[in-house]
C-alpha cells in the first residue's frame, strides 16, 4: 500500500512544465485511494507563488532554492530526489516522461533500489496492486506490468493524464530549502534552443512530409501549412535519412512517438515504423496520390491527390477560415 | 583506451508485432531481428575513438542465442571483441544493468556507449541505472560527444533544443540518432567476423524488480472519410477539422 508519493516538478526558465502538473494531478488521484501523502519537489527557479502546483491539491511543496539548481544537473537532481524520498518516507515517485524526467527517474530508482516503469499511459489500482499500461515497439503493442519492489518509480507520458484543477483541499505546506553540497559531477553548461521552432514532441498540431514531397525544396509547402496552423514540422524516416530534414523532426519508431490533436501526413505512404509513432494522434489527415497507401488505414480524413495541388489549397482555406 | 558498447538484439522496425493467444507473451515467430538502431550510433562512436586513439572495443549483449547474430554484425563492422551474457529470460532494465555492471567492471572499462533506448521495450532506463550501479557519470540522448583527456563534453537532445553537458570519465553515454553516421560492415569485415570467437557467460542476475502481466494490441480504426482532391474537397476537409474534429 502506497503511503507517500513524491512527484518531480520540472522547471525550465522558471516555467513549470505542464506534463509535471499532469503527473502531480495523477498522484493526488492515486493518493486518495490509500489516504497517502503527496509531495511536489521543485529544484531551482524563482517563483513568487506556486499556484499552479498547489491547485492540484498536493499536501506539501518542497522548493530547493539554490540558484545553481536553476539549470539541470543529472547528478545533483538525482541525489536531491533520492535523499528527499528517503527523508520523506516516499514509497512511490512520479515523473513526467519528458527528456528530463526520462533522464532522471532511472537514476533515482537505482539509488532507491526501486523498480521502475517508464512512459506509462495508464497507472491505476487493480485490487491493491498498482498496474501500468505502457506502449512498446513505439505503440505497435502495449505491455501491462507492475513494479514489485516496495518503492516504485513511474514516468508518465505527457498529454495523456489530465491536469485536474482545483484538486481537493489539502492543508498545503510549502517548504523552502537549500540543498547541501549538490553533486555537480555532471552538469549542463549551456542550452542551445532551436529558435522559433516548435518541437514535434511537444506540438499539438504536426504537419509531416515524406518522400512524396519529392525534394527538400518543396518542404516550404509543409512549413507554410504548419505555420498557419501554429504547428510543428515532422518528417518520415526516408526524408531524414536522405538528408532533406533534420533528424529531430523524424516521427516513428526510430524518431519521436507523437500523439497530437491533429497530424497531417503529406506524401507519406505509411511504413509500419512511421505509423507506430503517430497512429495514436487524435485526428489524422492523409494526403497521398496513391489510394492504396497504408497511411489511409489510420487516417480519419483522406485526400487521394497530389500534395503539390492540395497543400496550397489547404493552407489558403485554413488561413481564410481562421481570419 | 578500451571502450565498451552495449548492444541489444531487437525485432526489425519494419516488422509487425504479434501476441500469443493467451496474451502472456510477444509472438516472435518468423520476426526478423536487427541490432537496435540506436546501438549502431553507439558502436560507430566507439569505433571512431578507437581508430583515433587506439585500444580495444568490446560489444556486450545479453539474451538468448539469437543475440550472437547482432554481436557477429558488430564484429563485422569493426568491434574487436564480443561478449554474450546468456539468459533465456526476459529481464527488466534493472536486471540487465546489473549483469552489464559486472562485465564492465571485469573489463575495467571507463567509457561505455549504448543506444538511448531499445526499440522493443522503449524504456530508456538501462544506461542510467547502469551508471548508478557502477558509480559512473552518465549523459543520455547524446547527439554530439567529445573527449579531451578525461574531460567529456556531450550535447543531448531536449524538447526544442540541446543541452551541452560536461563531466569526466568514467562515463556511460547513451546515443540518439544524429550522433554520427554509422558505417556499413565491409565484405572483408564480414569474412573476418565469421572466424572470431564470441565469449559466452551465463547471466549472474535474473531477479527483476517488475512483473509483466500481459500484452495487448492497439484497437483497429474504422475507415476514415475520403474527400475529393479539389477545392471543394479541401473546403469540406477544413470544415470537418473545424466543426467535427474541433482542432482549430
Amino acid at each position: 500500500m502506497i503511503k507517500s508519493i513524491l512527484v518531480f516538478i520540472e522547471q525550465r526558465d522558471n516555467q513549470i512544465k505542464k506534463s509535471s502538473l499532469e503527473a502531480l494531478s495523477h498522484a493526488v488521484k492515486l493518493a486518495s485511494v490509500t489516504a497517502a501523502k503527496t509531495t511536489a519537489l521543485i529544484a531551482g527557479g524563482e517563483f513568487e507563488s506556486f499556484d499552479r502546483v498547489s491547485s492540484t491539491g498536493v499536501n506539501q511543496i518542497i522548493h530547493f532554492q539554490n540558484p545553481d539548481l536553476n539549470i539541470y544537473s543529472p547528478s545533483a537532481f538525482a541525489k536531491l530526489l533520492a535523499d528527499t524520498a528517503k527523508e520523506n518516507g516516499s514509497d512511490c515517485l512520479l515523473f513526467a516522461n519528458s527528456q528530463m524526467g526520462k533522464d532522471l527517474a532511472p537514476r533515482v530508482a537505482a539509488r532507491l533500489d526501486a523498480g521502475i516503469a517508464m512512459d506509462c499511459i495508464n497507472l491505476d489500482y487493480q485490487d491493491t496492486e498498482l498496474v501500468v499500461n505502457r506502449p512498446i515497439f513505439a505503440g505497435k503493442a502495449y505491455q501491462q506490468m507492475s513494479v514489485t519492489t516496495e518503492k516504485k518509480v513511474f514516468t508518465l507520458r505527457p498529454n495523456v493524464f489530465p491536469f485536474i484543477t482545483p484538486g481537493p483541499d489539502s492543508g498545503l505546506v510549502i517548504e523552502k530549502k537549500s540543498a547541501d553540497a549538490p553533486d555537480f559531477s555532471v552538469r549542463v553548461t549551456e542550452i542551445k534552443k532551436s529558435e522559433g521552432k516548435l518541437d514535434v514532441s511537444e506540438a499539438d498540431i504536426i504537419v509531416s512530409g515524406g518522400r512524396g514531397m519529392k525534394g527538400p525544396e518543396h518542404f516550404i509547402l509543409i512549413e507554410s501549412l504548419a505555420e498557419v496552423l501554429g504547428g510543428a514540422v515532422g518528417a518520415s524516416r526516408a526524408v531524414v535519412d536522405a538528408g532533406w530534414r533534420p533528424h529531430n523532426e523524424q516521427v516513428g519508431q526510430t524518431g519521436k512517438t507523437v500523439s497530437p490533436s491533429l497530424y497531417i501526413a503529406c506524401g507519406i505512404s505509411g511504413a509500419i515504423q512511421h505509423m507506430a509513432g503517430m497512429s495514436s494522434s487524435k485526428n489524422i489527415v492523409a494526403v497521398n496520390k496513391d489510394k492504396d497507401a497504408p497511411i489511409f488505414t489510420v487516417a480519419d480524413y483522406g485526400v487521394v491527390g497530389d500534395v503539390f495541388e492540395i497543400l496550397p489549397l489547404l493552407t489558403e482555406e485554413i488561413k481564410r477560415v481562421k481570419s | 583506451m578500451n571502450i565498451g558498447v552495449c548492444i541489444s538484439h531487437v525485432p526489425d522496425t519494419a516488422a509487425k508485432i504479434k501476441i500469443k493467444e493467451d496474451l502472456s507473451q510477444i509472438d516472435y515467430t518468423s520476426v526478423p531481428f536487427i541490432i537496435n538502431p540506436y546501438d549502431e550510433f553507439a558502436m560507430e562512436e566507439a569505433i571512431r575513438i578507437k581508430e583515433k586513439s587506439g585500444g580495444t572495443t568490446y560489444a556486450i549483449s545479453l539474451g538468448k542465442d539469437g543475440v550472437k547474430e547482432s554481436l557477429r554484425k558488430a564484429l563485422a563492422t569493426g568491434i574487436d571483441e564480443a561478449i554474450h551474457i546468456k539468459t533465456e529470460l526476459e529481464l527488466d532494465s534493472s536486471a540487465v544493468a546489473k549483469n552489464l555492471c559486472d562485465e564492465i567492471k571485469s573489463l575495467n572499462l571507463e567509457l561505455v556507449f549504448m543506444g538511448k533506448q531499445s526499440v522493443d521495450f522503449d524504456s530508456s532506463a538501462t544506461g542510467q541505472i547502469l551508471s548508478e550501479l557502477l558509480g559512473f557519470n552518465c549523459i543520455t540522448n547524446c547527439v554530439s560527444f567529445s573527449l579531451d583527456g578525461r574531460n567529456v563534453r556531450a550535447e543531448r537532445e531536449i524538447e526544442g533544443g540541446r543541452e551541452v553537458l560536461e563531466t569526466t570519465l568514467p562515463v556511460i553515454i547513451t546515443a540518439q540518432k544524429g550522433l554520427n553516421e554509422p558505417r556499413y560492415a565491409s565484405l572483408k569485415g564480414i569474412m573476418a567476423a565469421k572466424k572470431k570467437n564470441i565469449v559466452e557467460k551465463n547471466a549472474a542476475y535474473t531477479e527483476c524488480k517488475t512483473k509483466v502481466i500481459g500484452f495487448s494490441l492497439p484497437k483497429g480504426k474504422s475507415a476514415g472519410k475520403v474527400l475529393s482532391a479539389d477545392s471543394d474537397g479541401v473546403k469540406e476537409l477544413v470544415r470537418l477539422l473545424k466543426e467535427e474534429a474541433k482542432v482549430f
